[in-house]
C-alpha cells in the first residue's frame, strides 16, 4: 500500500497542482492591495472526524470592496446527517438547493481561493474541517496565510483594567458591538458576509495603531 | 450567481427609490452585479474633477457629504437609501463634487452599464435620478440635463425647486419695543436694559428712531470711562439707527446684518428714519429663524417612535450648537440646552425601548448617565457611559429581575448607538452585567470602592459618582447618593485617594511652557485637551465637592461657582477654574464641530495664536488647583 504520508508530488491531480503552483508568487506587503477570501462552513457537528461539511460560503475582499457576483456558495451531498444542527443551520438532508459531491466542491473551491489570505471567525474550526475533507481525498492541507477575526477583534480592545477580557468572542457578540444585521446568521455566506463587515471595522481600528501590513496583521496572536 | 447577500442587497433596494420601480427579477439580477464598498470616517469616495466612475452609489449604513472643497462647504449629506455619484450617467463630465464618509459607511456601487437600460426604458426611474442629482448639486439647471439621458430636449416643464426659501419667510421680531428718551441717563437706561433682559435699547423722540444703544455702546463709553455714568442717552447711542421695513425677510436681515455689520436692526413701519419705530430684530433673532429652535426640536423628539427619526433630530441639535457658539451665546446656557435636548433623545429612546417590550419591568428601575454625560458635559456625540439600579428583590428573583434589565438595556444601548452614540471601549454600559445591578448591590459596590481605595476604585468613582439621573425612580437615585455620603463621611481617607486620583492627570505643558503633545498613536503629536485640561479640572471640582457633601451639582463650572460661595477666600480661583472649564469646553466643542468628531485631539498646527494664548491662559489656573487640592487633602502623604 502506497504511503499515505508521502505521497510524491507528481502523485497530485492537476487542479491541486495549479493551486499549489500560484504560492511560487510573493503576496503583496500593503493590506489593501490583498485579495482576502471571507469563509464560513456550515457542518453537521463539531467532530472533525465524525461530522461533515454541508455547506462552504465564501466572498471576496480587496481594498474595502466586495463584489457581490463574485462570491462562492456551495451545498454539499452528505450521507452523514444530525438532526439537532438542523435546526441550527435549517439545511435539510433533502433540500431542495441543488448541491455537489464534496470533491467536486473542495476543486471548485481551491480555484475560487487561489493564493488569496483567508479570513474567517475561529478560523481555526473552518479550516480544520476544509483540511479533513481534503485529506479524505488524499490531498494535503490549505497552503494560505489565516487570519481569525476573534483573535484580530481582541486587539481592538482598550487594555484596561476595569475590562475584563474574554478568552473568545463569538461571531453575535462581534455583530451586537458594530450593530450588524444577524438576519443571515447561520447561513455558511450570511456568516461570512457578517466576518467580512466586522473584518473592516476591526481592520480601520487597527490601522489607529499603526497596523497597515499584512506582516503585521499576521503577527497578531 | 444569485446568492444569499445578493438576496440581502435586493431586499434592501426595493425599499428605496428609484429600485422600487423595478421588478423583483432585475432587482435580483441586478443585485448580483452589485460592489459592496467599505468606507472608514472621512475617507474620500471621488474628489472633485476625478474622472467619473464606472458605478453610482446608493448608502447602506452610515452617511456621505457632498462637498465643494473650493468653499469647502457641504452640498448635502445623504442618508441610509439615498444615491450619488449619478454625474457619469446624466453627463458625460468628471465629478464636480467631493464625496466622503460623514460616518463610517457601508456603499452599493452600483455599475453604471447595467443599470442604464433601466433608466432608460424606464421613464418613472429616469425621473427620480434626475430629481435627485438636482437636488444632490442643489443646482436648478441641472434639470435641463435630462435631454441628455433621453436624446431628446424637454422643454415644457419647467423647474419648481422644493426647497422651504428661507427669503420668501418674514422675520418674526420682538414687538415689545425697550426704548428710552434722549435725556435718559446711562445709569437709568442700562438698568431698564438688565431689568428687560435685552441687549439694545432704542433711543425715541416722538417715536421716531433717532439712535440705538447696545451692550457695546456702553462698554465702549461708558466703563471705558470715556463718558460719565450720568450722560445722557444722546451721548451714547449709535446714530443715525439703520432701519428696515417690517415686511424684512429672513435672508434680507442677515444680509443687512453682514454688510453693515450690527447686531441689531430697527424695524419702522415704513422702514425709512421718518416713521414709528415698531420692533427690534437682534442676531438671535435670526438665529432661531434660521436654525432650529430648541422648543421645535423638544417637541419633534417627543413624537418620535422610531429611533430613526430620533437620529434626524440629533442633526437639528447639532445645527443649533454651531449657531449657538457663533453667536458667542454664555456656555453654561449652550451646555444646559444641548444637554437638555441629549438628555430628551435619550429618554424618548428608553420610553420606546419600554413600549417595545413584550412585559412591563417586574420592579422600578432609574437609567443614569456617568461621566461627561452625567455632568452635562457631553455636547457633542461621544461614548455612551451608563448604568442601571433597580429596587431591591427577593434573592431567588434576582438574576431573573437583572437578566430582564439586562435584556432591555440592550436594546436601549443598541438604539443610542443608532443616534451616534459609540460603545463605551471599556464595557461600562447598562448592558454589562456589572453594571446593571440591584440598589443594594451598588450600596455594597460603592462601600467597597470607598473603603479599599486602590487607584482602580478611584477610576470608578470617579466615573460613577458623577451620575445623572436621565430616566426612572428618582427615590432610587436619591437613596444611592445618601449612601455615599455617608460612606465617604466615615472614611476620610477615601478623599485623600480621590484627591490623589485627580492629580494623576498628565500636565499640559512643559518645562518651556510649550504644549505636550502625544507622542505616539492615531493622535500623534495633536493635544489631548480632554486629559490634559479638561480632566484635571473635573476631577478637582469632584473632589472639593463631595468633601462638602453637596449633591446634585454635576457640571463642572457649576461646581466651581457652588466651591466659590462656599468658600469666599478661594472665590478668585475657584471663578477662575469655572470660566476655565467654560473656555475649554467650547473650545473642545468648536472643534469638535469643525472636524465632525469628539473635538478630543487637537492639532496644534491648526490654532491660531490667538488660540494658542487662550488655551494657555487656562493652564495656569489649573495648576493652581491642582495645587490647592494637593495641599488640602495633604496628598504629599500618600505615595504618588
Amino acid at each position: 500500500m502506497r504511503n499515505f504520508f508521502k505521497k510524491s508530488k507528481l502523485d497530485l491531480p492537476d487542479y491541486w497542482r495549479s493551486y499549489e503552483n500560484l504560492f511560487d508568487a510573493k503576496l503583496p506587503e500593503k493590506i489593501e492591495d490583498i485579495t482576502f477570501v471571507v469563509l464560513d462552513t456550515e457542518t453537521t457537528g463539531f467532530s472533525y472526524e465524525e461530522d461533515r461539511m454541508l455547506c462552504i460560503g465564501a466572498l471576496k475582499l480587496k481594498n474595502n470592496d466586495i463584489n457581490v457576483g463574485d462570491s462562492f456558495e456551495v451545498f454539499i451531498h452528505q450521507d452523514h446527517y444530525n438532526q439537532q444542527t438542523a435546526e441550527i443551520h435549517g439545511i435539510l438532508k433533502e433540500g431542495k438547493a441543488t448541491r455537489l459531491e464534496e470533491l467536486e466542491t473542495l476543486k471548485l473551491f481551491l480555484a475560487y481561493l487561489g493564493n488569496s489570505v483567508i479570513v474567517a471567525h475561529h478560523a481555526g474550526f473552518d479550516v480544520t474541517f476544509i483540511n479533513t475533507a481534503l485529506e479524505r481525498y488524499s490531498l494535503p492541507k490549505l497552503k494560505n496565510k489565516i487570519l481569525d477575526t476573534s483573535t484580530l477583534y481582541k486587539k481592538t480592545l482598550i487594555r484596561s483594567n476595569l475590562l475584563v477580557k474574554k478568552e473568545h468572542y463569538s461571531l453575535d457578540e462581534l455583530a451586537e458591538k458594530f450593530n450588524l444585521s444577524v438576519k443571515d446568521r447561520h447561513t455558511a455566506l450570511g456568516d461570512a458576509y457578517i466576518t467580512a463587515i466586522a473584518f473592516l471595522k476591526i481592520l480601520s481600528k487597527l490601522k489607529e495603531k499603526n497596523i497597515s501590513t499584512l506582516k503585521q496583521l499576521l503577527r497578531i496572536y | 450567481m444569485k446568492n444569499t447577500i445578493s438576496h440581502r442587497v435586493a431586499d434592501f433596494l426595493k425599499n428605496y427609490p428609484p429600485f422600487n420601480l423595478l421588478l423583483l427579477e432585475e432587482l435580483q439580477e441586478l443585485s448580483t452585479q452589485i460592489s459592496i464598498v467599505y468606507k472608514e470616517k472621512d475617507a474620500i469616495i471621488f474628489n472633485e474633477n476625478d474622472v467619473p466612475h464606472s458605478h453610482f452609489y446608493i448608502v447602506h449604513k452610515g452617511a456621505v457629504s457632498l462637498n465643494k472643497t473650493q468653499t469647502s462647504t457641504i452640498v448635502d449629506i445623504c442618508d441610509e437609501g439615498d444615491i450619488f455619484g449619478l454625474r457619469p450617467l446624466i453627463a458625460n463630465e468628471n465629478y464636480k463634487m467631493e464625496a466622503k464618509a460623514h460616518e463610517e459607511s457601508i456603499l452599493y456601487a452600483i455599475p453604471i452599464t447595467t443599470f442604464k437600460p433601466y433608466a432608460t426604458s424606464n421613464r418613472e426611474v429616469g425621473n427620480f435620478l434626475i430629481d435627485s442629482f438636482a437636488s444632490n448639486t442643489r443646482n436648478p439647471y441641472s434639470k435641463s440635463h435630462r435631454g441628455t439621458l433621453y436624446g431628446e430636449p424637454e422643454s415644457t416643464e419647467i423647474y419648481n425647486p422644493s426647497t422651504e426659501l428661507l427669503d420668501l419667510q418674514p422675520v418674526k421680531y420682538s414687538k415689545k419695543l425697550v426704548s428710552c428718551s434722549p435725556k435718559t441717563q446711562a445709569k437709568v437706561l442700562a438698568a431698564k436694559m438688565t431689568s428687560k433682559n435685552v441687549g439694545a435699547i432704542l433711543v425715541l423722540e416722538d417715536k421716531m428712531p433717532i439712535g440705538i444703544i447696545t451692550d457695546k455702546d456702553l462698554r465702549n463709553k461708558i466703563v471705558t470711562g470715556q463718558l460719565p455714568i450720568s450722560a445722557p442717552a444722546s451721548e451714547i447711542m449709535t446714530s443715525p439707527v439703520i432701519t428696515y421695513s417690517k415686511k424684512l425677510t429672513i435672508t434680507q436681515a442677515q444680509m443687512a446684518m453682514i454688510k453693515s455689520n450690527i447686531s441689531h436692526l430697527c424695524l419702522t413701519k415704513d422702514g425709512t428714519v421718518n416713521s414709528k419705530a415698531v420692533g427690534i430684530l437682534s442676531k438671535h433673532d435670526v438665529m432661531l429663524a434660521v436654525g432650529n429652535n430648541p422648543t421645535v426640536l423638544i417637541k419633534a423628539i417627543k413624537r418620535a417612535t422610531r429611533t430613526k427619526e430620533i437620529k434626524q433630530v440629533r442633526k437639528g441639535i447639532m445645527m443649533l450648537l454651531r449657531g449657538y457658539l457663533d453667536q458667542n451665546i454664555p456656555m453654561t446656557l449652550i451646555s444646559k440646552i444641548i444637554s437638555e435636548l441629549n438628555d430628551a433623545c435619550i429618554k424618548q429612546i428608553i420610553k420606546n425601548s419600554l413600549a417595545k417590550l413584550d412585559t412591563p419591568p417586574p420592579v422600578t428601575f432609574a437609567w443614569l448617565a456617568l461621566g461627561s454625560q452625567g455632568r452635562s458635559e457631553q455636547l457633542l456625540h461621544t461614548d455612551q457611559d451608563n448604568a442601571l439600579v433597580f429596587e431591591d428583590v427577593a434573592p431567588e428573583d434576582l438574576e431573573e429581575t437583572r437578566a430582564f434589565f439586562i435584556h432591555f438595556a440592550k436594546q436601549v444601548t443598541q438604539r443610542l448607538n443608532v443616534i451616534g452614540y459609540e460603545y463605551c471601549p471599556a464595557e461600562m454600559m447598562a448592558s454589562n452585567p456589572s453594571w446593571c445591578l440591584s440598589l443594594s448591590e451598588w450600596k455594597k459596590n460603592i462601600t467597597t470602592w470607598i473603603t479599599n481605595p486602590g487607584p482602580d476604585e478611584v477610576l470608578l468613582s470617579s466615573i460613577f459618582f458623577d451620575y445623572n439621573n436621565v430616566y426612572g425612580n428618582h427615590d432610587l437615585v436619591s437613596d444611592l447618593s445618601d449612601h455615599i455620603f455617608k460612606t465617604a463621611k466615615n472614611y476620610p481617607s477615601f478623599f485623600l485617594h480621590l484627591a490623589s486620583g485627580a492629580l494623576q492627570n498628565p500636565s499640559p505643558t512643559g518645562f518651556f511652557r510649550q504644549f505636550l503633545v502625544e507622542q505616539d498613536g492615531a493622535n500623534k503629536d495633536s493635544f489631548d485637551i480632554k486629559r490634559r485640561a479638561l480632566m484635571p479640572l473635573t476631577d478637582a471640582a469632584r473632589v472639593l465637592l463631595l468633601s462638602h457633601s453637596i449633591k446634585s451639582i454635576n457640571y463642572t463650572a457649576e461646581r466651581f461657582e457652588k466651591l466659590a460661595e462656599l468658600e469666599p477666600n478661594n472665590a478668585e480661583l475657584f471663578m477662575a477654574a469655572s470660566y476655565a472649564t467654560k473656555a475649554l469646553l467650547k473650545f473642545r466643542t468648536k472643534q469638535g464641530l469643525a472636524h465632525n468628531d469628539s473635538g478630543r485631539y487637537i492639532s496644534l498646527s491648526k490654532l491660531t495664536k490667538a488660540e494658542k494664548i487662550k488655551l494657555k491662559r487656562t493652564f495656569r489656573t489649573i495648576k493652581e488647583i491642582q495645587e490647592l487640592v494637593y495641599i488640602r487633602f495633604k496628598v504629599s502623604n500618600l505615595l504618588r
